[in-house]
């Protein structure tokens, strides 16, 4: 085994190529971290927006909440399945929520983007624990009043506690504001269901959310729903109506893989560039280490962990570039429901390690090549470079 | 005196592009244990090459080598790295030392292909250090070092394996004259009183004064003899 010093300290002799080196990694890692991120911040703010014990009931056929409808009849129907969640006043757990996707102009574009207003009831609160008021206080039924999520008072204008901003006829108040953990109620504003209903003359709910006694109940709720042909209604579990969500961001996903693809590659070809130039000046050394009677596969060896090891401080170096971006919350628009998707960079541990792993990998391919050639030079005539 | 090395009809052809050109054309040379051998010619007649087939870092196209009765010519690429780690010693012309490493740790290198303890590793790199007469310079960079101190590390790096065999490649072309004559001197030493078998390839007369005797090739033949212990005497 070839010393480890001896690679070390080649790096540092030729310290400004291996910084450059460096840095030239770090950046691809940084801007591939900042694309893994924005993946990470969309899957979380939709996969983790539902729970899997929750129910979904929606229209048949409805791909979002904002193109179903849930009659009243059928509310009052489900309410009374057997297998339906009571709380501690004997009530069902059951949320009639109407979602109606509405334009309100944002800070930094005044033709503005639409944002979903969720009307909701008591209940909503109590089987979403993610959603916690932050400020102000909650609406009171039968009242123009709304809360907004944090990510939207930060986006739109007259968001805040105080201000009153139109929506169809009505004028709203908004008198608080929550924050939902990342989930995808941090793009909505909240009302109560009924005035909300009344305001919007909707005499039907978007969707119901239940929660069944177990997992038995589950699939008896589901198919009580789905046999009952007044209904025509059908049944998913909350996780994966929101999961369902995500493939209308799959544009995102697609860029970040065919970015994060190149970024690779780059990364790939700069080790590469910077192991050949490191191989081709130390032709003389690295035979006459082969000549004392190092093998083949030792020098090999030698020269895939310096490239690992640069590539590895490379990687270090993107995460720490990286990380400033966590603290940037932006939005997308979700296709499915035309509406805005706020969410934030999330370089989490998974991510930094993922970037990490990825920089070493660039570097042990980046590697391979400038190392065979390394190993394989014929020593009598490498012996005579100068 | 016992034959060390045994060279047998030894061809060498290199290919450049598609032309075939003969560097050494049948040479057939016995090398006794012991000796000290020079190897004069013109460039390009084929001493470098000749040396290189001895020290097994390159192989004859034909012919047989054979060192203290094993043919080398036949070994694999590993087991031949193997035979040069225990074997051959090698001396450059322009020393060859590992920038990185200091004194000790480039004549410590050999030693980390054998299973020799840390403590032993010191004292035998300590004692080849001393034999070359650098024990004061032990962590200097070949940087901070002379030319004809660096070639010393080089030597101690050399023997510090104990080899049956130290080939050295023009050990003096890149040095002034007294230091020249300083490494001369040591490796008469060595081969004296350590009673190492030194294959040496010169230009320069005046080291080949240095060894037993001298043999000249040209255009990849041996062509003359002088046994210079027979002159001597």
């Amino acid at each position: 085994m070839v010393p480890l010093k001896y690679n070390i300290r080649n790096l540092r002799a030729r310290s400004v190529s291996t910084l450059m080196s460096v840095f030239g990694i770090g950046i691809v890692i940084a801007v591939m971290l900042s694309m893994m991120a924005l993946n990470n911040g969309v899957q979380k703010a939709t996969t983790t927006s539902g729970s899997k014990d929750a129910m979904m009931v929606l229209r048949e056929g409805a791909q979002a909440e904002v193109s179903s409808w849930v009659t009243k009849e059928a509310y009052r129907i489900i309410r009374e399945l057997p297998g339906v969640r009571k709380d501690s006043k004997g009530q069902p757990l059951l949320s009639p929520e109407i979602v109606i996707a509405f334009k309100i102009p944002k800070k930094d574009d005044p033709k503005g983007s639409n944002v979903i207003v969720r009307g909701v009831t008591q209940n909503a609160f109590a089987m979403r624990p993610n959603v916690r008021l932050i400020q102000g206080r909650m609406f009171r039924p039968g009242l123009n009043e709304v809360i907004v999520a944090r990510r939207v008072r930060d986006r739109f204008v007259n968001t805040n506690v105080g201000d009153t901003f139109k929506f169809g006829p009505q004028l709203w108040n908004v008198v608080g504001v929550f924050d939902a953990h990342g989930t995808a109620f941090d793009s909505e504003i909240w009302a109560d269901v009924d005035y909300l209903g009344q305001a919007r003359k909707r005499d039907a709910y978007s969707s119901l959310v239940l929660h069944p006694v177990d997992r038995a109940a589950f699939e008896s709720i589901k198919a009580a729903i789905k046999n009952d042909n007044r209904l025509k209604l059908a049944v998913k579990s909350e996780y994966q109506y929101y999961s369902e969500q995500t493939t209308g961001l799959l544009g995102i996903v697609i860029l970040v893989f065919i970015v994060t693809a190149f970024m690779i590659f780059a990364a790939i070809l700069a080790t590469m560039n910077t192991m050949f130039t490191a191989v081709s000046s130390r032709k003389r050394e690295l035979a006459t280490m082969r000549a004392i009677g190092y093998k083949r596969r030792t020098i090999l060896l030698a020269m895939m962990i310096e490239s690992a090891f640069v590539a590895f401080l490379g990687g270090v170096a993107g995460v720490l570039l990286a990380l400033p971006v966590n603290f940037i919350s932006t939005g997308t628009v979700n296709w499915q429901t035309f509406s805005e998707v706020a969410f934030n960079f999330d370089v989490d541990r998974h991510v930094a390690m993922l970037g990490i792993l990825l920089a070493v990998v660039s570097g042990v391919f980046g590697g391979l090549l400038p190392a065979i050639s390394a190993a394989r030079m014929p020593i009598a005539q490498a012996l005579r470079e100068i | 005196m016992e034959t060390l090395v045994e060279i047998r009809d030894v061809r060498k052809v290199y290919k450049r592009d598609e032309f075939d050109v003969p560097v050494l054309n049948g040479i057939t040379l016995d090398v006794p244990r012991g000796d000290f051998l020079a190897l004069m010619g013109p460039s390009g007649s084929g001493k470098t090459t000749l040396l290189n087939l001895i020290a097994g870092i390159d192989r004859p196209t034909s012919g047989r080598i054979i060192v203290d009765g094993k043919e080398i010519s036949r070994f694999s690429e590993t087991a031949l790295a193997s035979w040069r780690a225990r074997h051959v010693g090698f001396i450059f012309q322009l020393y060859n030392l590992i920038p990185v490493l200091n004194a000790f740790e480039n004549v410590e290198l050999p030693l980390l292909l054998t299973k020799l303890s840390k403590k032993e590793r010191r004292e035998h790199v300590t004692a080849a250090l001393n034999i070359v007469g650098l024990s004061d310079r032990i962590f200097h960079y070949p940087r901070q070092l002379s030319g004809g101190q660096e070639q010393r590390v080089a030597i101690a790096r050399a023997v510090v394996t104990d080899p049956s065999i130290l080939v050295a490649d023009e050990p003096t072309g890149d040095l002034d004259a007294r230091n020249a004559q300083e490494t001369l001197d040591l490796l008469q030493r060595l081969n004296e009183e350590f009673d190492k078998t030194i294959m040496m390839v010169t230009h320069d007369p005046k080291a080949a004064q240095h060894a037993r005797r001298t043999m000249h090739l040209e255009k990849g033949l041996l062509v003359e003899m002088q046994e210079m212990a027979a002159a001597q005497a």
